[in-house]
C-alpha cells in the first residue's frame, strides 16, 4: 500500500449539527465529526466500524460533500474540493460523477415516483453522459444486467422488488456515472443475511472489475474484515485507530478497539470460552457535549489524568498502524 | 381501469339514493310547510298541497321523486319561482355556470399560489421568508371569508373606489377580483400549509440525498422529487373542496350580490322550496362523488404504488 496512490486526502474534517435546545434558544451542536483526518489510496477498500451514532454516516457524507463541511480540508486526487482554511468550496457537480455513494436503506433512498430506468438514467442526464436514446438504453441495460437484474426490470416501480434488488438498483444508479470512488454507507446492514454475502460478493467483483476504491462503512467488523484492506474505528465522531485490517484485527493497540474486538462472536466455542470479554462501563457520552481530551476517558479502564485534559492525535506506531492514545505515547 | 370506473359509477348511483332519502326525510322534518304564510288560509295550504303532491304519504312522495329524477325530471319550483321547472332554474338562468366560474377560479388560484407558498416556505425552511409565511397562512385559515370580503369591499370598494361593489354577472375582469379573492384565501392558505408540512417530509427522505448525490440541482430536486412525492395530501384535500366550492359560496355571493347557486341553495332552504333543495342537493352530492372519483384516479397518475383495483378480499 505505501506505493500506493492517495486518492483521497482528508485532514481536521469536522461537521457540527446545529440543535435548538429548550425554550431560550441556546445554540448548540451535535459533533458529530471531530478532527478526522485519513487517506485513501487508489483501489483499496477502507473499512469504517464503530457504534451507531459514533458518526461513521456522517463522515462518508460529509467527505462527499453531501453534507457541507464545518471545518476541515477535503482532497480528491490532487485536487482541493473543500478548505476552510483558504475558504475553497469547489463546484461539485464534475466530482458527482466521480464520488457516489450507496445509502443503507435501499427502499427510501429510490424515488417511488420514478421506475428504475429513470432513477439509473436520471444521473446519465444530468452528466450528459451517453446522449443517445439508443446508447443511453442500453447503457441502463448494461448497468442493470452488472448488478444482476434483468433489462425487463427497467420499467417497473422501486417498490416492486424485494430489498436485496433494490439495494442492487441503488448499486446500479451509484455505478451508473463510471465513478473512481464510492462511499458504501452500510450497504447491507438492512438486507436479509442470506442476501447480505450476494450483495457483498458483487461489491467485490465490480471493485475488481472497474477498479473502484471504496469507504465501507458498517457496524458488523466481521464483513468489514472480510471486505476491507484497511480498517479505521471511530468512537464518538473521532478517529481512534486506523490499521491494516488483518493487523488491527489480531493486534489492536487502541483500548476502545479491544473492547470492541472482544465482542466480536467467533464461530468456536473453546475460543469463545477461553478469551476474556472486555466490558466497557456507563453510556457513550452526548454528543453535544463530548467529554474533555480524549473522548473515552469517561469509560476508558486505564484513563489518567491527562486523558481528561489533553486530546490525543492520531500517530503512526510502526507499518501505518495509527492509534490515538495517550498510553501508547509512553509506552 | 374502466371496470373500476364503471363499478364506481354504480356505487355513486346507490349514494346518491340514499343521499336523496335522507335529504327528503330532513326537509320534511323541518316544522312549517312551503306555503306556510301568515296570509295563507287553511284551505289555500290544502289547495297548494294537493296541486303539489304534498298530501300524499311520505313514502309515495320520495317514490315519486325517485322516479322522476331517473326520467331526469327535477320538478317544478313551489316557491321561488312558481311553476317554473327546477332544471331550468339551475342551469338555465346561468346559476350553475355562474357558480362553477367562480368556484374553479378560486381553486385554480388557490393551486397556482397556494403550493408554489408552500415549496417556497419548506425550502426556506426556518427563516424569515418561513416565519412570514406560517403567519400569513395561520391568519388566512383563521379569517371568516364575510370578514375578509367586507374589508375588500370597504377599502377597494369605498374608500378607494377602484373595483365595482356589485360583481353582478361577473361579466368583466375587474367585478372578478374581490370575490375571487376572499374566496380563494382560506384555500390559498390551507393549500399552502399542507403542502409546506408534506414536502418537508418529503425533503427529508433518503431518495433526495440519492438526488443530491446524482448532482442533481436543489431547484430539480424540489421539483422532480419532492413535489411530486408530497402532493398525495394536496390532491386529497381538493377534490371535496373543489365541489364544495362551487355550491359552498353562499357567503362570497351575497357580499358580492352575485345570483349564483350557493345563495339560491340557501334561500330554498329559508323558503322550504323542497324540489329545489332536492335538486340543488343531489347536485352537490354527484359533483363531490364524481370529483373524489377524479381524485383517485389522479391518485394512481402520480403514484405508481397506488392500484386502482378492489379486489375481492
Amino acid at each position: 500500500m505505501e506505493e500506493a496512490k492517495k486518492l483521497l486526502e482528508v485532514r481536521n474534517l469536522k461537521k457540527y449539527f446545529p440543535v435548538k435546545t429548550g425554550a431560550f434558544r441556546k445554540k448548540q451542536y451535535v459533533k458529530a465529526v471531530e478532527d478526522v483526518s485519513l487517506d485513501i489510496y487508489k483501489g483499496e477498500t477502507l473499512g469504517l466500524v464503530g457504534e451507531s451514532g459514533c458518526g461513521k454516516t456522517t463522515l462518508g457524507r460529509t467527505i462527499i460533500r453531501l453534507y457541507e463541511p464545518t471545518s476541515g480540508k477535503i482532497v480528491y486526487d490532487g485536487q482541493t474540493i473543500y478548505d476552510s482554511e483558504n475558504h475553497i468550496a469547489v463546484d461539485m457537480l464534475p466530482y458527482r460523477r466521480k464520488k457516489q455513494i450507496i445509502f443503507q436503506d435501499p427502499s427510501a433512498s429510490l424515488d417511488p415516483r420514478m421506475t428504475v430506468g429513470e432513477i439509473i438514467g436520471e444521473a446519465l442526464d444530468i452528466h450528459k453522459l451517453y446522449p443517445g436514446k439508443a446508447e443511453r438504453r442500453e447503457r441502463i441495460n448494461e448497468l442493470l444486467d452488472a448488478v444482476g437484474l434483468n433489462t425487463e426490470h427497467s420499467n417497473r416501480f422501486p417498490h416492486e422488488f424485494s430489498g436485496g434488488q433494490q439495494q442492487r438498483i441503488g448499486i446500479a444508479r451509484a455505478l451508473a456515472v463510471d465513478p473512481e470512488f464510492i462511499v458504501c454507507d452500510e450497504p447491507i446492514s438492512a438486507l436479509d443475511v442470506s442476501i447480505q454475502s450476494q450483495v457483498v460478493n458483487m461489491l467485490e467483483d465490480l471493485q475488481e472489475k472497474l477498479g473502484l476504491t471504496y469507504l465501507f462503512i458498517a457496524h458488523d467488523i466481521s464483513v468489514v474484515r472480510h471486505i476491507s484492506n484497511r480498517i479505521g474505528v471511530m468512537y464518538l465522531g473521532s478517529l481512534v485507530e486506523l490499521a491494516d485490517s488483518f493487523e488491527l484485527y489480531s493486534h489492536p493497540i487502541h483500548p476502545y478497539t479491544k473492547t470492541l474486538m472482544s465482542a466480536v462472536p467467533i464461530p468456536d466455542p473453546d475460543v469463545t470460552r477461553a478469551r476474556q470479554r472486555i466490558l466497557l462501563e456507563g453510556e457513550i457520552p452526548s454528543p453535544i457535549n463530548p467529554p474533555s481530551g480524549c473522548r473515552f476517558h469517561t469509560r476508558c479502564p486505564y484513563a489518567t489524568d491527562e486523558c481528561k485534559e489533553r486530546t490525543p492525535i492520531l500517530k503512526d506506531y510502526g507499518n501505518g498502524h495509527f492509534a490515538a492514545c495517550h498510553l501508547l505515547e509512553k509506552a | 381501469m374502466f371496470v373500476y370506473v364503471l363499478k364506481r359509477i354504480g356505487a355513486a348511483v346507490l349514494t346518491l339514493l340514499l343521499i336523496m332519502s335522507i335529504t327528503f326525510f330532513l326537509m320534511n322534518a323541518i316544522p312549517g310547510s312551503p306555503f306556510l304564510t301568515e296570509k295563507s288560509t287553511p284551505q289555500q295550504i290544502e289547495l297548494a298541497n294537493q296541486k303539489y303532491g304534498l298530501d300524499k304519504p311520505l313514502v309515495v312522495q320520495l317514490k315519486n321523486y325517485i322516479l322522476n329524477y331517473l326520467k331526469g325530471d327535477l320538478g317544478v319550483s313551489l316557491k321561488m319561482q312558481e311553476g317554473t321547472d327546477v332544471s331550468k332554474l339551475l342551469f338555465h338562468q346561468g346559476k350553475f355556470e355562474l357558480s362553477i366560474k367562480l368556484g374553479i377560479s378560486a381553486i385554480l388560484l388557490a393551486i397556482v399560489i397556494g403550493i408554489p407558498l408552500g415549496c417556497i416556505a419548506a425550502y426556506n425552511r426556518g427563516s424569515w421568508i418561513d416565519g412570514f409565511l406560517r403567519v400569513m397562512t395561520t391568519v388566512g385559515v383563521a379569517i371568516p371569508t364575510f370578514v375578509l370580503a367586507t374589508l375588500l369591499l370597504i377599502y377597494f370598494g369605498v374608500k378607494h373606489p377602484v373595483l365595482p361593489t356589485n360583481s353582478g354577472s361577473l361579466t368583466d375582469f375587474k367585478s372578478m377580483i374581490m370575490p375571487i379573492i376572499s374566496l380563494s384565501f382560506y384555500y390559498v392558505c390551507y393549500i399552502a400549509k399542507l403542502t409546506r408540512t408534506s414536502m418537508l417530509d418529503a425533503i427529508n427522505q433518503d431518495y433526495i440525498r440519492t438526488a443530491r448525490a446524482k448532482g442533481v440541482k436543489t431547484r430539480w430536486i424540489v421539483l422532480k422529487h419532492a413535489l411530486r412525492n408530497s402532493l398525495i395530501p394536496v390532491v386529497t384535500y381538493l377534490g371535496p373542496v373543489t365541489a364544495g366550492i362551487i355550491t359552498g359560496s353562499f357567503v362570497v355571493e351575497s357580499t358580492f350580490q352575485i345570483p349564483g347557486l350557493g345563495k339560491y341553495f340557501v334561500n330554498s332552504i329559508l323558503s322550504r322550496d323542497y324540489p329545489v333543495i332536492m335538486a340543488t342537493t343531489v347536485v352537490l352530492a354527484a359533483l363531490v362523488i364524481f370529483m373524489n372519483l377524479v381524485v383517485d384516479i389522479v391518485y394512481k397518475m402520480i403514484d405508481p404504488r397506488i392500484t386502482l383495483t378492489n379486489k375481492e378480499g
